[in-house]
């Protein structure tokens, strides 16, 4: 027993993760807590986006289940597990079953590598990008077999559409991040890192993140990996294998209930695995922002305070939100969950507080931030741009994105190596 | 650009010569299906993603409203043309009841006419705004529909307030209006007018010099002005492609002599034109109505027309712009109180021809655009 306890308490010294340690349990520990993250994340984004588009689009959105429609993620999942499961008679029953899981497990293995903080994630590999931009792209294997499976012409449409899309635009991706990795490399030893954590620290030594390094080149780069990212995982205006005024449903118009939430849980979850790419990469990851303008310990602590407020500004809107709540005995229920809601999030603010809490949870809120950024500039495409058509798309991403990112690589590496061209330079002149 | 008369007609029966070249594919869209506004059942031929060719097939709204029209005496049948365009239930209207007035050889009184004029403009509007939004949506602008519908409420409110229904009005009489304007109509057009300029421009906003709006829209479904006129196809689809041909300026009707205004053509003949077209049409619907409702005359409302209406024997055709192009309507009369035979010229349907010819080597996101920009209403091509 005591032995238990001290191969569990012996992880809470340790500076690394959980997996690089060879910690098992702490290790199943965060990847439960990482699955129940990702899937509160997703349901919170499924009400995030249907609340902010439609405020983009002057209507209220859901109102009715719960206090602002709160708990309609959930009386949604709930419908899609009660629905019946369909699987068309002319379907191919293994791969039409097997097609959901592949994208799902795709979408879910890549978080194993994400570094919410310099010891908060799952493991950490000397290969993670690649493990990352590997498995994410299994995604599209899932895709496929999803449409052909089906038997049907728009969702086998679909299936060409997004498998073509996601190969083309992986292409530019690839250059984007390679770009970002040269950038790992500018330190004494010349030696850049695959590592995700490593790659962050390579930022905090640099004392810049990568999106202003070499300005404009880390700003470009970013561009190239925002839009590719877009186009990855299918969402608008590149959302075309799933255009629903063109193919109904894309790939998975044949899919209903259980089977077709998978997907939707794949596809949120695959845009917060890209988003936090992005933001490991060229946002810093975990660190705070303006670590070089305002730092020292003052700083250090004013900026460990703003999880806190964070959630206590969240906590007063709900507040604010039950005060207006018309008063009506038929509204009594709604108003206590609202403001129930907000006493939570009031008590998590406070509890961020504490030193030892506000010590620890900083940089998993700043990462999460920055990605909920990306969340929110997802919705906010949605909202503004029609889509584009498939050889435009395929037009952006071979003439535009491709030499754009091959140029940015060289000129990256040029800008990199420029102290030892130049001597190089010189030395041929001398001689 | 595919000459109409030497396209070859579309063969669905004839087995497939290119077998074992598994590219050609034919998909059913619709008649259940998002982007077909309606029940249009569009048999798309495609390679890949290229159009080779297709074929409308109509007729799941069809309710036999022209022979219904045998069954009903004159004045019966006066609602049901607003179930024939229910988004321009006005124009459908005024159609009617002008024709039906031209057998009798009445002539409705000025003030009916100023008014009529300005709900058959502000129709207009509401039915490009419905069109805007509904395109939109389909090329995937999910936004604009929104906008378009928030607008467009403010029309149908007036509507209402008018002769009590919002869709199918039922606004104008043979001979004149039932109603007369209520009190504050005039000065709800005003203020709806004033209310809705900024909002054209918002909508132009969102659209007009958005990139992807311009890739998605710009030389696609080109048609050429020969092409449109020989396929008989009226309306903004004609005036985009170049041809200025407006019943309001042709054939005068009603009291548009009256007014001034311009008729805003296109050159390229292709979607974008064809959304510019539209949205300057807007405008110009703005400014008649604005001339129109500092000049409502006072007067009767109602021509002497006889309760029974026993119109002279007789044929006679009469047309009208409605907002999807030329309205018409051919009315034969045996002398009775009934219709012999009503024929409408539905823009909507003839419009439709001009499908196959504006999609053939486009790709498929391009044919939901052209059904969009063709602006059709489903249940005006069934009738």
């Amino acid at each position: 027993m005591h032995e238990i306890v001290q191969y569990i308490e012996s992880y809470l010294s340790s500076d690394k993760t959980p997996g690089a340690a060879g910690n098992f349990f702490w290790a199943t520990v965060y990847v439960l807590l990482v699955f129940v993250g990702l899937s509160i994340a997703v349901i919170a984004m499924n009400w995030l986006e249907r609340k902010i588009l439609a405020h983009m689009q002057v209507r209220l959105g859901p109102m009715r289940v719960g206090p602002h429609g709160l708990l309609q993620p959930i009386a949604d999942a709930l419908k899609l597990l009660l629905k019946e499961d369909i699987i068309p008679d002319g379907a191919d029953k293994v791969v039409f079953w097997m097609a959901p899981f592949i994208v799902v497990l795709a979408a879910f293995t890549v978080f194993v590598v994400v570094p919410f903080g310099p010891t908060h994630a799952i493991t950490d590999m000397n290969i993670g990008i690649l493990f990352m931009l590997g498995v994410s792209s299994l995604s599209v294997l899932g895709i496929v077999t999803a449409g052909w499976a089906s038997n049907s012409h728009y969702p086998l449409i679909g299936a060409l559409r997004s498998s073509a899309q996601m190969v083309s635009y992986e292409v530019a991706m690839g250059l984007a991040v390679v770009s970002a990795i040269l950038m790992t490399s500018l330190n004494e030893s010349k030696t850049g890192t695959l590592s995700m954590i490593g790659i962050v620290q390579a930022q905090q030594e640099q004392g810049i993140w990568f999106l202003f390094k070499f300005f404009p080149l880390g700003i470009i780069a970013f561009g190239i990996f925002a839009i590719a990212m877009v186009a990855e995982t299918n969402r608008a205006p590149f959302d075309l294998p799933e255009a629903e005024s063109e193919l109904t449903a894309g790939f998975h118009t044949e899919y209903s209930g259980f089977r077709w939430s998978l997907f939707f849980l794949a596809e949120y979850s695959a845009m917060i695995a890209v988003s936090s790419i992005a933001v490991t990469l060229w946002l810093g990851g975990w660190l705070r922002p303006f670590p070089n303008l305002l730092h020292g310990t003052t700083w250090d602590l004013a900026f460990s305070f703003i999880p806190g407020i964070a959630f206590l500004l969240l906590g007063a809107m709900c507040f604010y939100n039950t005060a207006r709540m018309p008063k009506h005995p038929l509204f009594k229920i709604q108003t206590l969950g609202l403001a129930g809601f907000g006493a939570v999030l009031t008590l998590i603010g406070l509890l961020m507080f504490l030193p030892p809490v506000r010590d620890r949870v900083g940089d998993i809120f700043w990462f999460s931030a920055k990605v909920a950024g990306f969340m929110y500039l997802y919705i906010w495409y949605r909202g503004t741009f029609p889509r584009y058509r498939f050889d435009q798309l395929m037009k952006v991403g071979w003439k535009v994105l491709l030499p754009t990112g091959l140029a940015l690589l060289i000129l990256t590496a040029v800008v990199g190596m420029r102290a030892e061209l130049l001597a190089q330079v010189k030395e041929v002149f001398q001689r | 650009m595919t000459d109409p008369n030497t396209l070859s007609p579309l063969d669905l029966d004839m087995p497939d010569k290119t077998f074992l070249d598994a590219n050609e594919l034919v998909i059913n869209m619709g008649p259940q299906h998002p982007a077909t506004h309606g029940v249009l059942r569009v048999i798309l031929r495609l390679d890949g993603e290229k159009v080779l060719g297709l074929e409308c097939v109509i007729g799941y709204l069809h309710r036999g409203v022209e022979k219904i029209a045998e069954n009903r005496t004159y004045t019966m049948f006066n609602p049901y043309v607003d179930r024939m365009d229910y988004v321009a239930a006005v124009s459908n209207g005024l159609g009617y009841c002008e024709t039906v007035e031209k057998l009798l050889s009445v002539e409705a009184p000025p003030r009916a006419q100023y008014i009529r004029v300005i709900l058959t403009e502000l129709n207009r509007i509401a039915s490009h705004q419905l069109w805007l939004g509904t395109h939109a949506l389909d090329i995937g602008a999910i936004t604009p529909l929104f906008y378009t519908f928030r607008d467009r409420e403010e029309i149908l409110k007036i509507f209402e307030k008018y002769c009590g229904a919002r869709l199918t009005t039922h606004a104008f009489r043979i001979g004149g209006l039932q109603y007369e304007a209520y009190d504050g109509f005039e000065r709800d057009v005003r203020n709806f007018v004033s209310f809705v300029k900024p909002k054209i421009d918002e909508y132009e906003e969102l659209l007009t010099t958005n990139r992807i709006w311009l890739e998605r829209t710009k030389d696609v479904g080109v048609i050429s002005g020969k092409d449109a006129i020989a396929l008989g196809v009226t309306g903004p689809v004609l005036r985009a492609s170049g041809v200025k041909w407006d019943i309001r300026k042709a054939q005068p009707y009603a009291n548009y002599k009256n007014f001034e205004f311009e008729i805003p053509i296109g050159e390229n003949g292709d979607t974008y034109d064809r959304y510019i077209v539209r949205m300057m049409e807007m405008r110009q619907s703005l400014r008649i109505i604005e001339q129109a409702v500092e000049g409502i005359p006072e007067g009767p409302i109602m021509a002497k027309v006889p309760k029974v209406m026993k119109p002279p024997v007789g044929e006679v055709y009469h047309s009208i712009e409605a907002p999807k192009g030329e309205l018409g309507y051919f009315i034969v009369s045996d002398g009775s109180t009934q219709p012999y035979r009503v024929r409408v010229r539905p823009p909507s349907f003839v419009n439709l021809q001009a499908l196959d010819v504006m999609c053939r080597d486009q790709l498929v996101a391009d044919v939901i655009a052209v059904i969009g920009t063709l602006d059709i209403v489903l249940g005006e091509v069934d009738r």
